[in-house]
Formats: C-alpha cells, sequence, structure tokens
C-alpha cells in the first residue's frame, strides 16, 4: 500500500460535477511530479451528500474536501500532499460528510447498507472481499436453506421498496412452492421521482448485491436470478456487468459455488422507460420481453412468477440487507430501527435542501432530522413550506408533521408515508395547487392504460387542476378530486392506480386552504400559477 | 443490413432464457440505426424470435425510450418530475422550447434536435437535469441549456 490514498467519488451524480476531469487532473499531477509511488488514487462511490462539488478524501489523514474546479485540485495537491498541510479553504465542515454525519447514532462499524459505499473500488472484487465480502455467502451454503431463511425471518427485514412486505416470508412462500426451476430477481427499476439510493448502492457496492441475491437462490431453490434496471442507469449498468463477470471468475456464480453443490446464474435486463416496470409483476412482465402491464394478482409471484415459474422479487437495498443479517445474526439487525421496521434506512434527501443525496438512519427517524439534522435545512435560507415524502407516490406533509418518526407504520399511524425513502423538501415559493398538478401529470404519463379507474382517474385529475392553476376552478372541484382518488384507490388494477389517493389526498388535506384561495380568486396566492381570464374554453386534451 | 441486425440477435440469443432478450434486443438494435427502430428491422426482428409483429410493435410503443420514428441527431430529454419541478425545471422547459422552437415530441425542421420528456433519472442531487442521447447534464439552468444548444448546432455544422 502507498503512504498515501487519494478517494474520489465518481458516481454519477459527482462525475455530473466533473469528478472524472478531477480525477484525471490529479493522476497527471501525480504523474509529472514523479509521485506514482507514493499516491494512490482510488475512485470509489458515492460519500453522502453532495453539496454542489465533488468529495475527495486523503487517507490515512482521513480528510474530506471539496471540489468545485481544477484549481481547487491543484491546490489539494500542493498543500496536502506535497506540502503535508491541509486546504483549509476546501475543506469539508467534518457535518457535511457520512462519516461523521451518521456517528451520532450510527457508527462507522455498524453502518448496515451504505457499509462500503464510497470505501471501496466497486470495480474491484478483491476490495469487497477484503471487507469481509461474500463471507455471508460461505456461511450461509453452511447453512440449510430453511435456517437462512428462518434467520432473514427472525431479522424482522421488510421490503425497502416501499410496500414493507417481511422478506424471510416472501423467501418461506417461494421455498415450499414445489417447481423444477425458480427464479430469483432483482428489482432495480428505481422509478419513484426522487429516489436515487439504488443507483448509489449499485454503483458504489455492487458485490453486496449480488450476494444477497446468490443466498437468496440457496435459501428458496432458485438457480437463477435477473437484476432489472432501468435503461436509463447507464453508468449502473456497466458496474452490475463487470461485477457479475467478476464474482463468476471468482466462483461466486456459476456451478458448484464454493464447493457446495449450489449452482447459481445472474443476468442483467434492462428496462426501457416505464415507471409501472417497478410494479413486480409488470417487472415479469417486462422482462418477458412484453409491456410492463401489471399482472392480476393472486396468484402472487412466490407461486406463479418469471415464465409462470415461483419467483422472488425484492428490491436492491432489501437484498444488500441479506449479507449483513447472515454475517452478524438477526439480533444484531433488531438493534437497529423500531421494533415494527427494524433496521436502517437509506433515504434520498431532494429538493430545495442544503444538502443533497444519501443517508443511512435507523428507521425511526424522525422527519425533522432528516431535513435539519443530515439535509441542512432550507436552502437560500427560505421556508420550509411542505415535504413530500416517500416519492411521488408519498405523502405531502406540512411542518406540523416534521416530527412523525418514519417506519413502515408511519402511513397508517400519522398519515406519513415511508415509501421508498424520498424526502422532497419544498420551499414557500412553491403552490401547492401546481405541484399537485405537476404530479398527477407524472401518474397520467405513466398510467399504462390497463384499467379505467387509473387511466381516466389520472387525466380526469390533471384537467381539473389544469382549470384551477389557470384560475377557472369550480367550488365543487375539491370534491370531485377527493372523489376522483378514492375511486382510483379503491378500484385500480394495481399498486399504482391504488396509490394515486397517496399523494392527491394528502396535498388536498393539509393545504386545502391554498387550493380553495385558487378558486373565484384573481391571482394565484403564491404567485406561481398564471391565470388564464379569456372566454375561451379549456382545452381538454 | 439484414445481416447486421441479425449478428445482433445471435449475439443476444447466447445469454437467453427463452422469450427474455426482446427488449435487450430492442436496445442494441435501436442503437445500431442511431435513435429509432425501423419498420424493415422490425420486420426481421418478429421473423428470427418468433414474436408477432403485433407484439414487436406494442414493446416498441408502450415504453418512452423506443421510437419507430426517425428522431433528430440530439434527442434532449428533459425531467419534468418533482425533484427537478422545484428546483427550476420548468423554467429549463421553457428555455429549451423557445431555443429549439419545438413542442415535446417534435424535431427540428433540420432534423438535428428531438425534444422529450423524461420521468426522474435518479440524478436529483444534481437537479433539475436534462439528457442529450446518452449523456447527462446536471445543474443546468436555462442560459445553460440555451449555451448547450449552441454548441451543439454548431458542433454538427
Amino acid at each position: 500500500m502507498k503512504p498515501i490514498t487519494v478517494l474520489v467519488s465518481v458516481d454519477s451524480n459527482s462525475v455530473l460535477l466533473g469528478a472524472r476531469h478531477f480525477l484525471n487532473y490529479l493522476r497527471d499531477l501525480v504523474y509529472d511530479h514523479n509521485l506514482g509511488d507514493v499516491v494512490e488514487i482510488l475512485e470509489t462511490g458515492s460519500m453522502g451528500v453532495y453539496p454542489e462539488g465533488v468529495i475527495v478524501s486523503i487517507l490515512p489523514d482521513n480528510v474530506f474536501y471539496l471540489v468545485k474546479t481544477e484549481e481547487d485540485v491543484r491546490t489539494i495537491f500542493e498543500e496536502h500532499i506535497l506540502k503535508g498541510r491541509r486546504a483549509s479553504r476546501l475543506l469539508l465542515d467534518e457535518g457535511k460528510v457520512k462519516s461523521s454525519v451518521e456517528i451520532e447514532r450510527l457508527t462507522q462499524e455498524t453502518r448496515v447498507v451504505l457499509k462500503n459505499v464510497g470505501e471501496i473500488d466497486p470495480t474491484d472484487i478483491e476490495e469487497y472481499i477484503a471487507r469481509d465480502g461474500y463471507f455471508a455467502l460461505a456461511k450461509a451454503l453452511q447453512m440449510r436453506p430453511e435456517e437462512v431463511i428462518e434467520e432473514v425471518k427472525k431479522s424482522g427485514l421488510r421490503g425497502r421498496g416501499g410496500a414493507g412486505f417481511p422478506t424471510g416470508l416472501k423467501w418461506e412462500f417461494t421455498a415450499k412452492a414445489k417447481s423444477d426451476q425458480k427464479y430469483v430477481l432483482c428489482n432495480a427499476d428505481e422509478g419513484e421521482p426522487g429516489t436515487f439510493k439504488d443507483r448509489l448502492i449499485m454503483e458504489g457496492d455492487p458485490h453486496s448485491l449480488i450476494e444477497g441475491m446468490v443466498i437468496a437462490g440457496y435459501a428458496v431453490g432458485a438457480t437463477k436470478g435477473y437484476i432489472y434496471i432501468r435503461g436509463e442507469y447507464y453508468g449502473s449498468i456497466e458496474i452490475l456487468k463487470k461485477a457479475i463477470e467478476q464474482a463468476y471468475e471468482y466462483g461466486f456464480l456459476g456451478e458448484n459455488i464454493l464447493g457446495s453443490g449450489f449452482s447459481f446464474d445472474l443476468k442483467v435486463r434492462l428496462g426501457a422507460g416505464a415507471y409501472v416496470a417497478g410494479e413486480e409483476t409488470a417487472l415479469i412482465e417486462s422482462i418477458e420481453g412484453k409491456p410492463a402491464k401489471p399482472r392480476l394478482k393472486p396468484p402472487y409471484p412466490p407461486t406463479y412468477g418469471l415464465f409462470g415459474k415461483p419467483t422472488v422479487v425484492n428490491n436492491v437495498e432489501t437484498f444488500v440487507n441479506v449479507p449483513r443479517i447472515i454475517l452478524n445474526g438477526a439480533d444484531w439487525f433488531r438493534s437497529f430501527g423500531t421494533p415494527s421496521s427494524p433496521g436502517t434506512k437509506v433515504f434520498s434527501l431532494v429538493g430545495n435542501v442544503v444538502r443533497k443525496g444519501i443517508v443511512e438512519v435507523p428507521m425511526g427517524t424522525t422527519v425533522r432530522d432528516l431535513v435539519f439534522r443530515f439535509g441542512g435545512g432550507v436552502e437560500k435560507g427560505r421556508q420550509l413550506k411542505m415535504v413530500q415524502t416517500g416519492g411521488s407516490a408519498g405523502t405531502f406533509i406540512g411542518p406540523d408533521k416534521l416530527d412523525v418518526p418514519l417506519d413502515f407504520d408511519s402511513y397508517g399511524k400519522y398519515g406519513v408515508s415511508i415509501g421508498s425513502g424520498v424526502i422532497l423538501v419544498i420551499d414557500d415559493i412553491h403552490c401547492a395547487v401546481d405541484l399537485a398538478l405537476t404530479v398527477m401529470q407524472f401518474f397520467e404519463h405513466e398510467s399504462c392504460g390497463k384499467c379505467t379507474p387509473c387511466r381516466e382517474g389520472t387525466r380526469m385529475a390533471v384537467d381539473i387542476l389544469t382549470r384551477i392553476s389557470r384560475g377557472q376552478g369550480r367550488e365543487e372541484d375539491l370534491e370531485l378530486l377527493r372523489e376522483i382518488a378514492k375511486n382510483a384507490g379503491e378500484a385500480s388494477f394495481c399498486g399504482m392506480g391504488q396509490s394515486v389517493p397517496v399523494p392527491l389526498l394528502s396535498i388536498l388535506d393539509n393545504f386545502e386552504e391554498e387550493f380553495r384561495a385558487h378558486i373565484g380568486a384573481e391571482r394565484c396566492p403564491v404567485g406561481v400559477c398564471e391565470f388564464v381570464r379569456t372566454s375561451k374554453k379549456l382545452k381538454v386534451k | 443490413m439484414r445481416e447486421a441486425i441479425l449478428e445482433v440477435i445471435e449475439k443476444a440469443r447466447k445469454t437467453a432464457e427463452e422469450r427474455d432478450i426482446l427488449i435487450n434486443t430492442l436496445h442494441e438494435i435501436q442503437r445500431m440505426f442511431g435513435n429509432f427502430v425501423p419498420p424493415e428491422a422490425i420486420e426481421v426482428i418478429s421473423e428470427e424470435l418468433k414474436v408477432p409483429l403485433s407484439r414487436v410493435y406494442e414493446v416498441l410503443t408502450f415504453y418512452t425510450m423506443f421510437s419507430t420514428k426517425k428522431r433528430g441527431k440530439y434527442v434532449v430529454r428533459v425531467c419534468e418530475s418533482l425533484p427537478c419541478h422545484v428546483e427550476g425545471g420548468r423554467e429549463i422547459v421553457r428555455a429549451l422550447k423557445e431555443e429549439l422552437g419545438i413542442d415535446f415530441g417534435q424535431t427540428t425542421p433540420d432534423g438535428l434536435f428531438t425534444l422529450e420528456t423524461t420521468s426522474c433519472l435518479g440524478l436529483c442531487g444534481v437537479a433539475p437535469v436534462i439528457m442529450v442521447n446518452d449523456e447527462y447534464f446536471g445543474n443546468v439552468t436555462p442560459e445553460k441549456v440555451r449555451e448547450l444548444v449552441k454548441k451543439m448546432r454548431g458542433d454538427a455544422r
């Protein structure tokens, strides 16, 4: 090992901020100064929260810098590497990097899902192995499949894609189904707007996902797996494919894994732009080469899934938890989080928040902590107007609900959904009607058209909200919207249409006054909507 | 052309289970033709993979990343999801429509640009985000996207 190691975040977000360019520039500087034997430059995944720059860390000093320009790279090189002193101008406030952000509740050693993200080179399997990688697989293969399932059941792990179904139970159903062939699918069709945790997990630590899937395969008796990933996730696809190749080379995939007699094959399949493909049966249809339209349930995938065979479908984050549980035990896992939702959750902090990025905290962390302590509060000194939790299919809440602890029960108990873990911060220059319209346009666009309540309901909601946002709203419109939401929720074919009432009713209930203030008014109370004052009839799409 | 398509299909078959290669194959074929899948290719795919023509069209028109129409040299996709919207996405959409003189789903008369929307690209840390072909651009402003369009116009000349 060389005396100095420089880690540069090259996840997809950092790349857009110039990470590759800075990396090459730094390599040139090291080369020009003949320091190739002293300084190791490594690429790693996301270091957590990026405040508009690329995070660079230097080991063993454990110093973090924020780089925005080539000049910054030069300063760090000259000051820190050549002269051995800190480049104070670029030092990152300790509170902004993950190692300290989460230290209060979650020390480095107990980071569960993001254990390796931002710490290792994701394209090098040996770095993963050096951090106990594939040890859980070796341990699992010495257990009986039922014991593996029992451990996962005992851990209380629940699906991180949003629905929160107990993972161990899902596995048990699949294990009990009799069939000549079974499958394990990873739902990496991360389409919930604002969610990018799975992307960063896959880009930063692809082998944890692979390991989790092989363990699942062993537990349920499946010998084939697929990772279904969004077609737009270019960088992540390449990293995953490379990781799979390496896992085959090292014998963690393929025939007779670690001499256990168990074989498992893993392939990547691409999505092609369809939100509804994130619904598990729609995802299965898509892998089968069909439009991603959901199937009628039951039968559920554990009995009738891919190609009609028993199939486990889990989210990326869910699978990544599995090796940790197998290695450290269910009791260890239950020491984090809440009794009904054990473990941690990776949240994506987005919108008008100071520090955007992903953060891993125990289940049961409050919205307030996520927005203010980890996110640093609202940007540009503005006031917080609302937070949408859980993604586009999640709830809009006002500041009065900030102290709700988020877990899988918070929707039932307090009307605040955890969903896929999005915390979308919205400041006071935004208008509730305009936001509701944008969300409903999203649903209208993504509705697959199979069932009427979703296809027509979202279209009607968009029409009504458009008319309110143009100053042509009618008294009865709010009631109409509520009825549409109720119908879509009760009568839609799949989870997508069924989730329409979650955002729509929560924004109507929590911001009703603002909707009312649009009806019969002269202008939008916030000054966002452009009112149209003509006698021209509203164009209906 | 037929041979090139057959080659793609043969390659895909090597990793195939049963019916699961249609979408991956369509991605490859679309890349081969730039950014759309022409009718001639659709016929070959249908014959070779033994998937009815109607099914191939159904798939092509269901997913937003596919197109059966020739698109511009640069396909510009703007994220319209809420995380980009609250960070000034609306102004980006306006600037692009003005600068290009077209609406969503249209192609400029010179065949250079097609404007499309996209749902969340998972790059919300640097919102608002746009995509040009397979390249992403983050933290964009109306000025930045106008410059980008001008630069691409210059490059194309």
